[in-house]
């Protein structure tokens, strides 16, 4: 159960990207989210789709375990891909299906999204894959810390966060435990009316929650014996630190996207 | 029902960077009627051999039998309510599977999925209650309500209620104090008398393991590692040492008296009253003798 998902889910490695310094992918990846909007034709969309595959070899996680991961998501991009074939009038008509036209620029059109909505999905499930939860955290808190100056909590949110991070395993694992517990008390939640099936969805629920409460309870009883009091004065074992390799890395990044900026009017 | 394993494996998230072998080519036949206990440290594959028992994984190669049932890799048999309803599964800490409005209605939860007539599960469930130790009084009560020990006996009361023929239990004691340990498991030893069921035990202790079993099995890394009789198991202390597990006591203590005293007693099961005879025989024999 619920091997299909990936995102989320850090694969262990050493290469280049798993070296990174978190912040600085974080960085990288908001960029190139913002600039993947601005590709706008053959040329511009390889230049990004060739950074996006390089770096996703770096990596050294298969090719394919990434693709079949993203399976949830292929249905919303050809979702995307179709509407467009649909909706999009432009360009020259190419075929005719029971009266149903297809136009040119529609299928362009419809390409250039999925391959948008691709990449996006791509380089973002390559932060979670490649950077721990205790990563990602210490590196948002690091980002956000200037909101410190105008009193927003910036340390109890990445506390949130990592804490829900943490326990996404511990409930997937659990949700697994009982749901198997309940299919061996002759619950079915695969097969028979869509009705009974929302049925069945209580006896999951109901112990999950009980014990989400129990384990949250024990987590502030635990945090507050061991004299937990937020931020205050705290300092970390693991200090980010930007190295030469990091900079590098981000020059090359500039590089990618000047050049899709300048092929832009190709 | 028999259960026989052939050569089954089981790999966890098989073609991935995570996949891991649970089991590797375990073969075993379980004759019906007989109280079987696997042992084995965490990590063995007990808790992903028994999920085969009743179809919640099917394995990656070879077959699982029990009774009519084959359940092969790749394809899973078409209805596995008729098996479920056959198997009853106890797992580890079955307290957290609790979730009704109140005890009666949790208890009758898996005999109504399986479609027995609610007169019936009532009279099921007044025969239960006494079996598994809980007063009537506490039906129309939460389940969330109850102490520990309580509710983890409704929760196999939950699964008694099903009548299965196959009863697997996954360190049904965890957790327990020691007297509660011990009625517990006289409480299933007694089921599985009284039923005629076939028991097939995870557990830790060697202690249970030699008490009730008929039949041991010992899981190594995902292997079969030894299997038999607890008499013949037992007694084998290097083998067992090697797989870092201890000796039942009643064993350790015979080999100490045999050090101590040089008089050799065979281990066949004898309860503790039974071997304290025994050995006052021994010892009043010597002493006639000196």
């Amino acid at each position: 159960m619920n091997n299909a998902i990936i995102i989320g889910q850090y694969v262990p490695g050493n290469s280049l990207v798993h070296r990174l310094d978190p912040r600085m992918k974080i960085t990288i990846i908001f960029l190139f989210v913002i600039f993947v909007f601005f590709a706008n034709n053959v040329l511009s969309y390889s230049i990004l789709t060739s950074f996006a595959i390089i770096t996703t070899a770096i990596t050294k996680i298969p090719f394919r375990f990434i693709l079949k991961g993203l399976t949830p998501v292929w249905f919303l991009i050809i979702f995307t891909f179709l509407l467009h074939l649909i909706v999009t009038k432009e360009g020259i008509i190419l075929f005719d299906i029971l009266g149903f036209k297809v136009y040119s620029g529609a299928l362009i059109q419809g390409f250039a999204i999925s391959l948008r909505f691709f990449l996006l999905i791509l380089i973002t499930s390559l932060l979670t894959l490649t950077t721990t939860p205790i990563e990602i955290t210490d590196a948002i808190e690091d980002i956000l810390h200037p909101l410190k100056k105008i009193k927003f909590p910036v340390h109890e949110l990445a506390l949130m966060m990592s804490i829900s991070l943490r326990f996404i395993p511990t409930l997937l694992q659990e949700t697994d435990k009982i749901s198997k517990a309940q299919a061996s008390r002759g619950v079915d939640f695969r097969t028979g009316p869509i009705r009974d099936r929302i049925k069945a969805v209580v006896p999951l629920l109901v112990p999950l929650f009980v014990s989400a409460f129990k384990r949250a309870e024990e987590l502030a009883m635990a945090m507050e014996a061991r004299g937990y009091q937020g931020g205050e004065g705290r300092t970390k074992l693991r200090e980010l630190k930007i190295r030469k390799l990091d900079i590098y890395v981000f020059l090359v990044f500039l590089l990618v996207i000047a050049g899709m900026f300048y092929t832009r009017n190709y | 029902m028999d259960i026989t394993f052939k050569d089954v494996s089981f790999i966890y998230q098989a073609n991935s960077p995570f996949a891991h072998i649970a089991l590797k080519d375990v073969s075993f036949h379980i004759p019906s009627g007989s109280f079987v206990a696997i042992i084995g440290h965490t990590g063995s594959g007990k808790s992903t051999l028994i999920q085969h028992l009743n179809g919640l994984i099917t394995p990656t190669k070879g077959e699982v039998r029990i009774g009519d049932y084959r359940i092969h890799s790749g394809k899973k048999p078409d209805s596995l309510k008729e098996l479920r309803s056959r198997v009853g599964v106890v797992f580890q800490y079955p307290e957290h599977q609790l979730f009704d409005e109140t005890v009666e209605k949790d208890i009758a939860f898996g005999p109504k999925n399986f479609g027995v007539p609610a007169v019936e599960i009532s009279k099921r469930i007044n025969e239960i209650l006494p079996a598994v130790g809980l007063d009537e009084n506490l039906l129309d009560r939460s389940p969330f309500d109850l102490s520990g020990g309580q509710m983890r006996r409704v929760a196999i009361a939950g699964v008694l209620a099903v009548k299965p023929e196959i009863l697997v239990l996954d360190e049904p004691t965890a957790g327990l104090d020691p007297k509660g340990q011990r009625e517990m498991m006289d409480m299933f030893y007694n089921l599985h008398k009284d039923q005629g069921l076939t028991t097939v035990l995870v557990t830790h202790s060697m202690e249970d393991a030699v008490k009730y079993a008929d039949q041991v099995i010992i899981m190594n890394k995902g292997s079969k590692y030894m299997e038999g009789p607890p008499e013949e198991v037992f007694v084998q202390r290097e083998l067992l040492n090697q797989v870092q597990l201890d000796i039942p006591e009643i064993i350790q203590f015979l080999h100490a008296f045999e050090t101590r005293f040089g008089s050799h007693i065979p281990f066949k099961r004898q309860t503790i009253e039974r071997l304290a005879q025994e050995i006052s025989q021994v010892v009043k024999g010597a002493d006639l003798r000196e």
